[in-house]
């Protein structure tokens, strides 16, 4: 029976494995693909030969496409990758990555920067990022003072408080906003895109988005240790407080940077860990290193979909929230299925 | 109090408050538990049984005093060889998440991996080792959050036994459990103490405690707890005083039972 079932485990891993492989060679062709796609010279593919004849045609992919694509894939893998991290370490499969008032925090800030800084787009970026981080040193310094439950409950009780204060600034920003020039500056921001994405912006967040990632996955399998309540943590030799402390600001720091290069994406950061956990189940070990190539995956689609469907772009976080509360709701309603070992 | 120097587990004048307004929980508490044995910790609801597991684990510090592991302050283990040393079996605990029984028992395994190591095909065979000496191989597959209450517990005691420790804390283990499984948690703690671990448990039924327990730690609210072998420390009178009933133990088929009127 005993050797049975661990023969059973062994060939699920190696199929779980397997499976990772496949959407690793599926995110690569997806990406290849994506390069040619567009609406130059005309809606869709344009051939591989046109590249090597058309010298607007190569600018034009590997001056916009290429840094926009990869600032996708990024962006997705980040929030998906940071969504699954939160979701496990506070026990909580409903909270995203912003929750901890870091997109509060960005909003605010952007909008602090077009209307009170000028607005240009570095500035922006800046001031999006500063305050992104500072959302979440507010919320952890406001956890640290509660004297009210645990360390889970106070951290969420103070990232819900500190993201109402950031949401009212943004408000009174809102009001005192130029109408015809800074408000619509300000809602497309709130909308997110990838459209105005260089090789300087990419390449600015780059560091931050690597060593954030590489140290997530390195807690890919400690991760389910630390989802456990602090005492069994703790027994079982970890220390719970600093090393979830650590994996936060991993997970938070990259999506602070790139959420200041594309505005609020919201949705992917809570639905592709969703569509992971149907997939991998709960085991992080194979879950986040999967959880990455889904979330690169579905933001690609989305942002080719943003960018090619009209001719005018489509905001990309009107995409993602589309299509993220559609999954969600199908996922919900859906007959409970699991992978059998 | 005198060092007993084959003493695994020992309180020295431990000293314990949550918060310095209030007076102390538990004061001067003083016994030392030797390797192999069951010690039961009993006492009426916030004596502080749960409290001195969690002194026990090295969870919560002293104020005063010290927790001794074999022989060596607790406080200077590092984590992961207090990992290796001591293991909890929690009352209960909770997970939104669909992990497997067998994914769940596997993070016994945390101490004994490197930082950041995953566990290989060694450490899986022990966990389902474990889950098997825990009677539960069946459920092996099973989501957790589909388990029964029993069920569950059964898988608590399993991760702590495939964490391989010397010392097992466990609060309240049988208070999910049916008859049934009572009887088979009692086999599998006579087991382990059989082949040479420690057990400390928090309980408040009698019949498990005399079924089991080799030495018992008597705790009452305001008074300094009595420690002792069953025999001599689970006493009719001592047990009238700290319940505040009048108690007798009888002996039905050889095995004693408590009753109370």
């Amino acid at each position: 029976m005993s050797e049975l079932t661990l023969r059973a485990v062994i060939a699920r891993n190696a199929r779980r494995q397997r499976l990772i492989g496949l959407l690793a060679a599926g995110l690569v062709a997806l990406l290849a693909l994506s390069i040619l796609l567009g609406r130059y010279p005309a809606p869709g593919l344009m051939p591989w030969s046109r590249l090597q004849e058309d010298e607007l045609a190569a600018r034009l992919v590997l001056n916009l496409r290429i840094p926009r694509l990869l600032a996708a894939l990024l962006l997705g893998m980040t929030l998906s990758a940071a969504g699954m991290v939160f979701q496990l370490l506070f026990s909580n499969p409903l909270v995203e990555p912003g929750f901890l008032a870091v997109s509060p925090g960005a909003a605010f800030g952007a909008a602090f920067a077009i209307v009170l800084l000028g607005g240009g787009a570095l500035m922006t970026q800046a001031s999006a990022a500063a305050f992104a981080l500072a959302g979440l040193g507010f919320s952890y310094l406001m956890a640290r003072r509660l004297r009210f439950g645990g360390w889970v409950l106070r951290l969420v009780l103070a990232g819900i408080a500190v993201s109402a204060l950031f949401s009212a600034g943004v408000g009174l920003l809102k009001y005192i906003a130029d109408p015809l020039t800074q408000l619509p500056e300000i809602t497309f921001w709130l909308l997110g895109s990838l459209a105005s994405i260089t090789w300087p912006k990419l390449l600015s967040v780059l560091p931050a988005v690597v060593l954030g990632l590489g140290i997530v996955l390195l807690f890919r399998w400690r991760l389910n240790v630390l989802s456990l309540n602090e005492e069994t943590a703790f027994s079982l030799g970890a220390a719970p407080n600093r090393e979830r402390l650590v994996l936060i600001v991993a997970a938070v720091v990259p999506t602070a940077a790139l959420i200041s290069i594309s505005g609020m994406v919201s949705w992917i950061g809570l639905i592709v860990p969703h569509i992971t956990r149907r997939l991998f189940d709960a085991d992080t070990r194979f879950g986040l290193p999967a959880t990455m190539l889904i979330g690169g995956i579905f933001t690609v689609l989305c942002d080719n979909a943003a960018r090619v469907l009209l001719a005018g772009e489509i905001p990309l976080g009107i995409l993602t929230s589309l299509l993220g509360a559609l999954i969600f709701l199908g996922l919900m309603t859906a007959q409970q299925f699991r992978s059998q070992p | 109090m005198t060092r007993d120097p084959q003493a695994l587990l020992a309180f020295q004048d431990v000293t314990f408050g949550y918060s310095p307004n209030r007076p102390p929980v538990l004061e001067r508490v003083n016994f030392s538990l030797r390797a192999g044995r069951v010690l039961a910790i009993v006492g009426p609801n916030g004596a502080g049984k749960t409290t001195l597991l969690a002194l026990a684990l090295g969870w919560l510090r002293p104020w005063q005093g010290d927790v001794l592991l074999a022989g060596r302050a607790l406080r200077d283990y590092r984590r992961a060889e207090r990992g290796r040393w001591l293991a909890l079996v929690p009352q209960s605990e909770h997970t939104p998440f669909d992990y497997t029984a067998l994914e769940y028992v596997l993070m016994g395994r945390a101490p004994h991996l490197p930082p950041l190591g995953i566990p290989g095909p060694a450490d899986y065979e022990i966990a389902m080792d474990a889950l098997a000496r825990a009677g539960i191989a069946a459920l092996a597959h099973r989501p957790v959050p589909q388990l029964s209450g029993g069920e569950r517990q059964l898988m608590l005691l399993a991760r702590a036994i495939a964490q391989q420790p010397r010392l097992m804390l466990l609060d309240e283990p049988t208070a999910h459990l049916d008859l049934h499984n009572k009887a088979r948690l009692i086999q599998i703690m006579r087991h382990l103490r059989a082949q040479g671990m420690t057990l400390v448990m928090t309980n408040h039924e009698p019949d498990v405690v005399l079924a089991v327990a080799d030495d018992v730690l008597l705790m009452e609210a305001g008074r300094p707890p009595v420690f002792g072998r069953l025999d001599e420390a689970f006493t009719e009178d001592t047990l009238s005083r700290v319940y505040h009933l009048p108690i007798r133990l009888v002996e039905v088929n050889g095995r004693k039972q408590v009753v109370w009127t």
